[in-house]
């Protein structure tokens, strides 16, 4: 009679209470369709606050399987999981923790080829990837497709996250590394480790900004890099601009088509990210 | 003594409810939360009459339907438990 079945108003009560959300916002988290690109640790996190949410519809990309080394951060596997697909796994963690979600399984590794087909369907796409070939796939067809992309990543001890959305007036990934760096440059996760804690910060900053988005309240990271360092315990914040010169969304874009870069590991700018974003902006100080 | 006290606000006579909504058998919070349900599906202006049956919900609801810019118009006691709460929607 309100809206809501009996068990919703009770499992929603919290947010329902909220000024900011109330009754019509948790009915905008339940139609709510979000990707998120990978299972593992960012998308951990993001997948089970997303459910615990009420997001109803939760799309999952993953072709992998549960390995003994995932579980030291990748929550929504366990160890009764190892040697299964990360996406059943995936699954059956967020029908238990929430029957009201509907989890799509996209068993498939990510290319030129399919990525427009799966991303159209959804509201928000959430990226949980940890190569680059696929984060700027993703960030590429979320530009042509006018999605926003909720971004995040991890190396070692430090992190990040932030909102593209080139689609209105937001940067996107290519706006601050405009190509990847050549494979090798940079180490993987497999060589360099990564704290288990970290995805768990990152990916709940990425679902909180997937809420926000879904409300359409709050202030988004859309044109702001969030840095964490948890060695020192500390947050920073950068601005990021959309790049007119921008290979993508700038306004003469010279990318046309969806690319498919050499399958490497590794992170974009784990060493200094406040000097990578200084070259950011030093490209934009060069006239025209 | 219950830690609970309600204030006792007298509605006008002639109030003419849009919505009356029994919620006895409900507690805190969720009184609350089914009354702001309730009150999102109705227009503004309108009056809504809830029914609770304990001294928390009593307290609580009026206040928290205030914080949210809604009037409470009245809160009585209309037997040994229940209360009547009335209040019009911001």
């Amino acid at each position: 009679m309100l809206g809501f079945t009996n068990d919703q108003i009770y499992r929603y009560s919290r947010h329902i209470i909220l000024p900011d959300v109330g009754g019509s916002g948790q009915k905008k988290l339940l139609k709510a369709r979000v990707l998120l690109v990978g299972a593992g640790g960012l998308g951990s996190p993001t997948a089970m606050y997303l459910a615990a949410a009420g997001v109803g519809t939760l799309g999952i990309v993953e072709f992998d399987t549960v390995d003994l080394s995932n579980l030291q951060r990748q929550l929504l596997h366990h160890t009764r999981d190892v040697g299964r697909l990360k996406i059943d796994s995936a699954a059956d963690t967020i029908n238990a923790l929430n029957p009201d979600v509907t989890v799509v399984k996209h068993q498939v590794v990510l290319d030129s080829t399919n990525i427009m087909e799966i991303i159209k369907d959804y509201d928000i796409i959430v990226n949980g990837t940890d190569n680059f070939p696929t984060r700027y796939l993703v960030n590429d067809a979320c530009v042509f497709a006018k999605k926003p992309l909720v971004d995040g990543s991890i190396f070692m001890f430090e992190g990040q996250a932030t909102v593209f959305d080139a689609a209105h007036d937001g940067p996107c990934y290519r706006c601050l590394f405009p190509t990847p760096p050549p494979p090798g440059e940079v180490p993987s996760c497999q060589e360099a480790g990564v704290l288990g804690v970290l995805p768990g910060i990152i990916g709940s900053i990425q679902a909180i900004e997937v809420m926000k988005l879904i409300l359409g309240k709050g202030d988004s990271l859309k044109g702001r890099l969030l840095l964490f360092d948890a060695l020192a315990m500390e947050f920073r914040e950068m601005q990021v601009q959309k790049d007119p010169n921008c290979p993508v969304c700038g306004e003469h874009p010279t990318i046309h088509e969806l690319i498919d870069y050499e399958q490497f590991c590794g992170v974009p700018f784990p060493e200094n990210p406040a000097q990578a974003a200084l070259k950011h902006q030093e490209r934009e100080l060069v006239p025209a | 003594m219950s830690r609970w006290t309600p204030i006792e606000i007298h509605a006008p006579a002639d109030l003419a409810a849009d919505e009356t909504f029994d919620l006895k058998g409900e507690v805190c919070p969720y009184t609350f939360v089914k009354s702001k349900l309730m009150l999102e599906m109705m227009e503004s202006g309108q009056i809504l009459q809830v029914i609770v049956d304990n001294d928390e919900s009593a307290t609580n609801v009026p206040k928290s339907l205030t914080n949210e810019g809604n009037t409470v118009l009245g809160n009585e006691r209309i037997n040994d438990t229940d209360w009547m709460i009335t209040v019009q929607k911001k």
